[in-house]
């Protein structure tokens, strides 16, 4: 089974999901970033799912589990990059994928968690 | 008469065939009297007559077997569409194919055998179906046209601008239905990625009027835009369309609306942190200086 | 066509599968890219739903034609529990399982076509197809 690597830059948890992720690498990538955030002691994640052709209801219910999550462990989670198609897709499915911050690209993601308080890149990321 | 009809039908369907080759050259000539006389010009005569050997010979040879038809059908197509392009109705170009039957029964007549009138009715069933193609064939390359048309329209009237370092719009101008809306919606969440832009203003100024399914697409933009990360405003809602929208108890919810598309350009230049200075708050100096 | 063909679901592996081979065909087709997004994500949700509900179930992939539009047809079989109350099977948030009961609902209003066939003890047949704009 594909297990997404979690990457950590500074006191940013990031996930770049690259393949189209089985039902149970889903549950996995949930348990290893709620893991992850609490050893690393990370305030904020980022969810990259620039490559991700299509979010179901599974998949869309995983982000807003992490979300929900890692805010009980205080950290903030972005889910960027989400594609057009994919965006309209999940409105007219129905889900709303509240309580989740969203950014256009990597980028983005890291100057929205930026600029809320406490969550500083280290210099590394510059 | 006593002309029975007890043929077997392979025997009608036989003697026909016979009859077309053996009369070839008087059938042929008497089909293109007949398709000339329904042409206008002698440029169109010539370009009919050219073809009319060739159907003819593909004819003949789909009888041979099932797999020989797509050669027929493919000069049938040309003669449609060139005679399409000369502006012959698809009832003209049918009834040039139906004329082949008229040259072949005057053979049939003379032939007078049972089994020449009974294969005459095969042959006619199979000449109708293929007048009837050249309708479809017609009726298909028209159909094409007017999706490819609908297709450039709706490139033409959707442009997708930058207004500024992080702001893109999209000014909507006429009526919307439902298909240009989302294509429309599409481009622009498109120009988000690509540009990276965070805001987004939809204009409607140039919309007379809205239904439910457009408002809810507008709606479903903006959600979508948010999913993505970016935020939109709408601007220029008329009157009788905030009357609708609200009439329909459509939920706009907390979406940024605006009077025009420079208050909405201002909005979303301060969301962006841009810095905009009051020309329309009128500054009075009044400079005391020192002498 | 060769993007047609029969797919068992038997597990969740197969909901991956299903997915690629949707988008393939779909691609086949010549559906826009928003629209190959919304059949793939309706044909994820009613595969979950056919192993999730009855234990699994199959898909059959259909390319079809309406004069000069073509579409795709995908049709979920299962022969599991059957739904007693289709009606509000396809209310939205409704669900017997652990879902967010967005499945039937959402699977819906991501087609053109969606026929439900359903008996208690009868098993489930979900026809949906999705035309070229």
């Amino acid at each position: 089974m594909d297990r997404v690597p979690v990457l950590k830059l500074g006191d940013v948890l990031i996930v770049s999901i690259q393949v189209d992720l089985q039902d149970q690498g889903v549950l996995a990538l949930q348990e290893d970033l709620a893991d992850a955030v609490v050893a690393t002691g990370a305030r904020g994640v980022i969810i990259d799912i620039t490559a991700v052709e299509i979010v179901d209801s599974f998949i869309g219910r995983m982000l807003a589990t992490i979300a929900s999550i890692s805010r009980m462990l205080d950290a903030e989670t972005v889910v960027v990059g989400m594609r057009p198609a994919v965006a309209i897709t999940l409105v007219e499915l129905g889900l709303s994928l509240g309580g989740v911050r969203t950014a256009l690209n990597l980028e983005k993601g890291v100057a929205l968690l930026n600029s809320s308080e406490d969550t500083q890149i280290a210099a590394a990321a510059r | 008469m006593g002309v029975t009809l007890t043929v077997q039908p392979d025997a009608g369907r036989r003697r026909i065939e016979e009859l077309l080759r053996q009369n070839e050259d008087r059938v042929l000539k008497r089909w293109l009297e007949i398709t000339a006389a329904v042409s206008a010009g002698q440029a169109d005569r010539d370009d009919t007559a050219a073809r009319l050997p060739e159907i003819y010979q593909a004819l003949r040879q789909s009888f041979t077997g099932e797999e020989n038809l797509s050669d027929l059908h493919g000069l049938l197509a040309e003669l449609s569409r060139s005679r399409a392009r000369q502006g012959f109705s698809p009832a003209e170009t049918a009834n040039a194919v139906f004329g082949l039957k008229e040259a072949l029964y005057e053979v049939v007549e003379d032939d007078g055998t049972p089994e020449a009138l009974r294969g005459f009715i095969w042959f006619s069933k199979i000449i109708d179906d293929l007048g009837l193609f050249t309708f479809e064939t017609y009726a298909a390359a028209r159909e094409k046209i007017i999706i490819d048309q609908a297709e450039q329209l709706l490139e033409l009237s959707t442009p997708v601008v930058k207004l500024w370092e992080g702001i893109v719009a999209v000014p909507l101008i006429g009526t919307l239905d439902s298909a240009r809306t989302q294509v429309v919606m599409e481009k622009l969440l498109q120009a988000l990625v690509e540009t990276g832009s965070e805001h987004a203003v939809i204009d409607i100024t140039g919309v007379p009027a809205v239904d439910t399914q457009v408002a809810q697409h507008l709606l479903k933009t903006v959600m979508a835009a948010r999913l993505m990360g970016a935020e939109c405003v709408i601007s220029g809602i008329r009157p009788q369309i905030a009357h609708t929208i609200v009439t329909l108890g459509i939920e706009f919810g907390d979406i940024v609306t605006k009077a025009s598309l420079a208050d909405a350009l201002a909005h979303a230049l301060r969301r962006s942190g841009v810095e905009v200075a009051g020309s329309r708050r009128t500054r009075v100096a009044l400079r005391t200086e020192e002498a | 066509m060769t993007s047609s063909g029969e797919l068992a679901i038997g597990g969740s592996s197969d909901i991956v599968l299903v997915r690629q081979r949707v988008r393939a065909a779909a691609l086949e087709v010549g559906l826009s890219l928003v629209d190959q997004t919304k059949i793939v994500t309706a044909a994820s949700e009613l595969a979950r739903n056919a192993l999730v509900y009855a234990g699994g179930g199959r898909v059959r992939i259909e390319i079809v034609r309406n004069g000069v539009r073509m579409g795709l047809r995908l049709a979920f079989g299962d022969d599991g529990p059957g739904i007693p109350d289709i009606e509000q099977a396809l209310v939205d948030g409704w669900t017997t399982g652990t879902g967010l009961g967005l499945g039937l609902g959402g699977s819906r209003r991501l087609v053109d076509e969606f026929d439900l066939r359903s008996a208690p003890g009868e098993g489930t047949l979900i026809t949906v197809t999705k035309w070229t704009r």
